[in-house]
């Protein structure tokens, strides 16, 4: 076993996951309580609820079935039940995510009531459980490992020191082969001609201008003030962080200093151009983000922190990694991997860069992390425009 | 002796506290991550852990250089050693 092996489960798509989840996934807000009562009825399956579904249209509506069917389709994600209010939608669902080839099924309210919903989702739910606790992790190489990474509560040390650690890591793995993918379009507010200058080509920049652009016209559009105390937020003020500019070239530190970006995602689409470091145009905000990466189909997530968010992800593992010695101490059952001794010169980018590699390939392997043993599974959808 | 600040590039105007009790009158050490080299500077204002400090005097209007670019505007002038902050450092953008 090399040391960038892993052992993951490798799905009918042949795509490596490291979780084995059997999730129960509402179609929209009306199916959220007969989802939540299959998760309750049946041990080892994991209820996703989420606020939107009803009257999207548009690029909008195409955005939710991405990343609901991306979800489901997810490596991570052993078999999948779908609860929609009526049929038409809830089949679409069910067979976008069968196209992975795992088990899903769905079931639709209209005409049933939740409770004949809820008994039989609940049998099915039941079986999938325990198809999928026979499944054995395989070995897999770094080659089928999707990694994304969004920082967030960040502060100076973010810029110093934790997220230049996941930039040191891409910049290891990007060679081996590995797909990684960073977001976080408004936050690269200041820094987008140093980004759009790490494009693979001139097409690719063109293109993240482009997106950087369009989201540029919102804030444009809605804001009422220079947005200060929301980039950068008032986590960010308190811990030094003073303009939008400071934090996005902090940011952009996680890109590492020779890997090239060779494509713009849509929001939760899924790489299309093969191994690589890719751009997603999403929010920057933290759950928002990691769930659209997580349903483009990333297994695996790394998360530098200064003041200490505590976000986790339902499907996607969260490993948080901070370089603030106050945060690793005031909010250590949070930290997996504390990098303040960057700060003090004990710790050499490149070996910290190797310490995270080591507890990916442990979380890969199956080694809970913090936001999963403390039970965090923010799982938020983003939405375009209001409904119909 | 321990870092107590540290700047990213050398042609920055601003470096970061990395200590969590910078006191006005202290002589602090420093780091340049770039160059490697080992820099002092007094304090003139109490700085928290991850706040920054100016490396020089900034005039008014005169832009804040941080990682090498351009991070905003001082809108008021800011002495050397004084904490950099929005107090005193506003963006260009938005």
């Amino acid at each position: 076993m090399g040391r960038y092996d892993f052992y993951g489960f490798r799905r009918e798509n042949g795509r490596a996951g490291i979780r084995n989840h059997v999730i129960i996934l509402p179609l929209d807000d009306l199916s959220n309580a007969a989802c939540e009562a299959v998760g309750n009825n049946v041990k080892g399956t994991l209820a996703l609820p989420h606020p939107y579904g009803r009257l999207q249209f548009g690029e909008d509506l195409e955005l939710h079935f991405r990343t609901l069917i991306g979800t489901g389709s997810n490596p991570n994600v052993a078999a999948c039940v779908v609860i929609g209010i009526e049929p038409g939608w809830t089949n679409k669902m069910v067979e976008g995510i069968a196209e992975t080839g795992k088990p899903v099924a769905g079931f639709s309210i209209e005409g049933n009531g939740d409770i004949s919903t809820i008994a039989a989702a609940s049998r099915k739910a039941r079986e999938f459980v325990q198809w999928a606790s026979e499944k054995q992790r395989q070995l897999c190489t770094i080659q089928e490992l999707f990694v994304s990474t969004k920082c967030g509560e960040s502060d100076t040390t973010s810029g110093l020191a934790s997220c230049p650690t996941v930039g040191h890591l891409i910049d290891k793995l990007d060679p081996l082969g590995a797909t990684t993918c960073f977001g976080e379009t408004s936050e690269l507010t200041g820094a987008e001609m140093v980004c759009a200058s790490r494009a693979a080509s001139k097409e690719v920049a063109d293109e993240f201008m482009r997106v950087f652009n369009a989201y540029q016209e919102v804030i444009e559009r809605h804001k009422t003030s220079d947005l200060s105390e929301s980039q950068p937020t008032k986590g960010n003020i308190a811990g030094g962080l003073t303009t939008i500019e400071e934090k996005a070239f902090g940011n952009l530190q996680k890109i590492g200093r020779a890997t090239k970006f060779i494509d713009v995602l849509k929001p939760a689409e899924a790489p299309g151009k093969g191994a690589g470091l890719y751009f997603m145009d999403t929010s920057s905000a933290a759950a928002e983000c990691v769930t659209l990466q997580a349903a483009a189909g990333f297994v695996v997530h790394l998360f530098p922190t200064g003041q200490g968010n505590v976000i986790g992800n339902p499907i996607e593992p969260v490993i948080k990694l901070t370089a603030n010695p106050k945060t690793a101490r005031t909010m250590a059952e949070h930290i997996d991997l504390d990098v303040s001794g960057i700060l003090r010169r004990e710790m050499t980018l490149d070996q910290a860069s190797d310490r995270l590699i080591d507890i990916m390939i442990r979380t890969c392997n199956g080694r809970l992390t913090c936001a999963e043993t403390l039970g965090h599974r923010e799982f938020v959808l983003t939405k375009l425009y209001q409904s119909a | 002796m321990a870092t107590q600040f540290i700047v990213h590039d050398k042609a920055d105007t601003v470096g970061v506290v990395v200590v969590e009790d910078v006191q006005p009158g202290q002589e602090l050490m420093g780091w340049t991550m770039q160059t490697d080299e080992t820099i002092s500077l007094k304090a003139l204002d109490s700085v928290p852990l991850g706040h920054k400090i100016a490396l020089r005097d900034i005039k008014a209007d005169e832009t804040v250089l941080k990682y090498g670019h351009d991070v905003g505007r001082a809108i008021r002038d800011i002495g050397k050693g004084r904490h950099v902050h929005i107090h005193n450092l506003k963006t260009k953008r938005w």
